[in-house]
């Protein structure tokens, strides 16, 4: 298993060489990406990421998570086992799936990495200004819920995407959800929905899934929490929302925030009914 | 009658109450944008505050009535800062450099620079074929490859080449182009070695 795992991480480090090389300024001539069409480059990933499912380097995270879910840590030494993920305390069977949800004893509709960072506030006394200090991933350090959320997301693997919308508070979200989804604004006036409002979009040869559609939405769903090649890191969807909004040329979103929840009931809305396949690679 | 009158005063409250929820999804929103956003570098907070046209793109779904558009459009092209010498033309070298690179505006970048000290980019390829030798192109925009050639490579065409990019609300209000120049992404010689980028007969995307 390890040596699956090695030769896996090096066979990514060359598929990130080459992806570097195709992003270049004049590329050799390679088969044109034609408009709407997949781009050459992305259906060569979707065929790499195929094939490397099998040894996901996602699953060293889960591990991870899974060690820090049932540790007694923080100032209150207590363990995350009867943090609720919406399923009951401790039942994590299909709870990321579910997920944003409405939580009667926070009075809130989260997501899962804020159902994760309010567990380690409320049940084992962290302070959530010092989680959201640095919470994405760098070259040298994975915080510690994004390992959490990768093991909770892994709990839901093979199982169909059913955010609810039964709480008024949860169809609220999607609502609220959508006009921050449509909300143009900033320098370059860009709402999410000039890049991802629209089918067969693309930004150079990545292709932009359309969120506002369930096709769409399942793609920016799958594969999330998911280990991004570009620079090996593990990522979760609350650093993909916080680099989009970084690159719509808005301000900085805070850390499992509202706004963020609500734009992931909308999206996971949309999504609903596909079967997940887990926490997965990026390029 | 009564009835038929009952039932239109029911139906326009009811489509008043709809308008009202909406609006107030819209207003919760941007609260909530306002309350859960910070300032970083140079993105401060006042870039959540729509302008005239991003309120009418918003409230409209980008697809304004036509009189206001042309009113609107009009507004945008009389603050069109055109340069002095009436030169359009820079050079094409450099606007094929400003056209490939991606970074300006972010909370790591610079006013004017980018995070790595070079000056802003226009991220054009980033949606727009330009020359063909770059296969790396997006799809957000239309192809501009071989545009002089197709268009002619004259001063009404340089004109209008600067002013789009300088403004591109100004032709078309909900486009989903940035203003480059009005934004102060570009400068004028930047925007000037893009003309040239698009017009130059010599520029490759001409070839």
């Amino acid at each position: 298993m390890a040596s699956i795992k090695l030769r896996a991480v090096v066979a990514l480090s060359g598929f990130a060489l080459a992806c570097a090389a195709q992003t270049g300024q004049t590329a050799a001539p390679m088969k044109k990406a034609a408009g709407g069409a997949k781009s050459a480059v992305a259906a060569d990933f979707e065929k790499f990421r195929d094939i490397m499912a099998e040894a996901s380097p996602a699953e060293l995270f889960e591990a991870k998570g899974k060690e820090l879910w049932h540790t007694k840590r923080g100032p209150k030494n207590a363990s995350l086992e009867k943090c609720d993920m919406g399923l009951g305390p401790g039942k994590l069977k299909g709870a990321y799936v579910k997920l944003p949800r409405y939580f009667a004893d926070a009075g809130q509709v989260m997501d899962a990495e804020r159902r994760i960072v309010y567990c380690m506030v409320t049940l084992q006394g962290f302070k959530e200004k010092d989680l959201a200090k640095k919470p994405f991933s760098s070259a040298s350090k994975t915080p510690d819920p994004v390992s959490l959320v990768t093991y909770v997301a892994g709990q839901s693997r093979g199982m169909k995407i059913a955010v609810p919308q039964k709480h008024a508070k949860e169809r609220e979200a999607y609502k609220v959800g959508e006009e921050i989804f449509n909300y143009r604004a900033g320098p370059w006036d860009f709402s999410c929905a000039t890049c991802h409002g629209h089918d067969g979009l693309r930004i150079r040869t990545q292709d932009l899934p359309n969120i506002s559609k369930k096709e769409g939405a399942v793609a920016a769903f799958e594969g999330w929490p998911g280990y991004r090649m570009t620079g090996g890191r593990m990522h979760t969807l609350q650093w993909r929302l916080n680099d989009c909004f970084r690159q719509q040329r808005f301000p900085e979103p805070g850390y499992v925030s509202e706004t963020l929840s609500d734009l992931l009931t909308y999206m996971g809305v949309n999504a609903n009914g596909h079967v997940y396949k887990g926490p997965g690679i990026k390029r | 009658m009564k009835t038929f009158q009952a039932t239109i005063f029911g139906m326009a409250a009811l489509a008043i109450a709809i308008s009202a929820q909406a609006q107030d999804y819209r207003t919760q929103a941007i609260n909530s944008m306002h309350r859960d956003f910070h300032a970083h570098g140079i993105a401060g907070m006042d870039r959540l505050d729509e302008d005239t046209v991003q309120t009418i793109c918003n409230r409209t779904g980008n697809n304004p009535p036509k009189d206001l558009a042309e009113r609107l459009q009009q507004d945008q092209f009389e603050a069109i800062k055109y340069p002095a010498d009436g030169n359009y033309l820079g050079d094409w070298k450099a606007g094929e450099k400003i056209a490939q690179r991606g970074r300006a505006m972010t909370w790591r970048d610079k006013i004017g620079k980018t995070s790595r000290g070079e000056p802003n980019g226009g991220s054009c390829y980033n949606c727009h074929e330009i020359d063909k030798k770059t296969t790396s192109f997006g799809s957000i925009g239309n192809s501009l490859a071989h545009f002089g050639k197709t268009r002619g490579y004259g001063p009404a065409v340089q004109k209008y080449v600067y002013g789009k990019i300088y403004n591109a609300k100004a032709f078309n209000l909900c486009s989903a182009m940035p203003r480059l120049g009005h934004s102060g992404t570009l400068t004028e010689a930047q925007i000037k070695d893009l003309v040239a980028l698009l017009l130059d007969p010599n520029s490759p995307v001409n070839k």
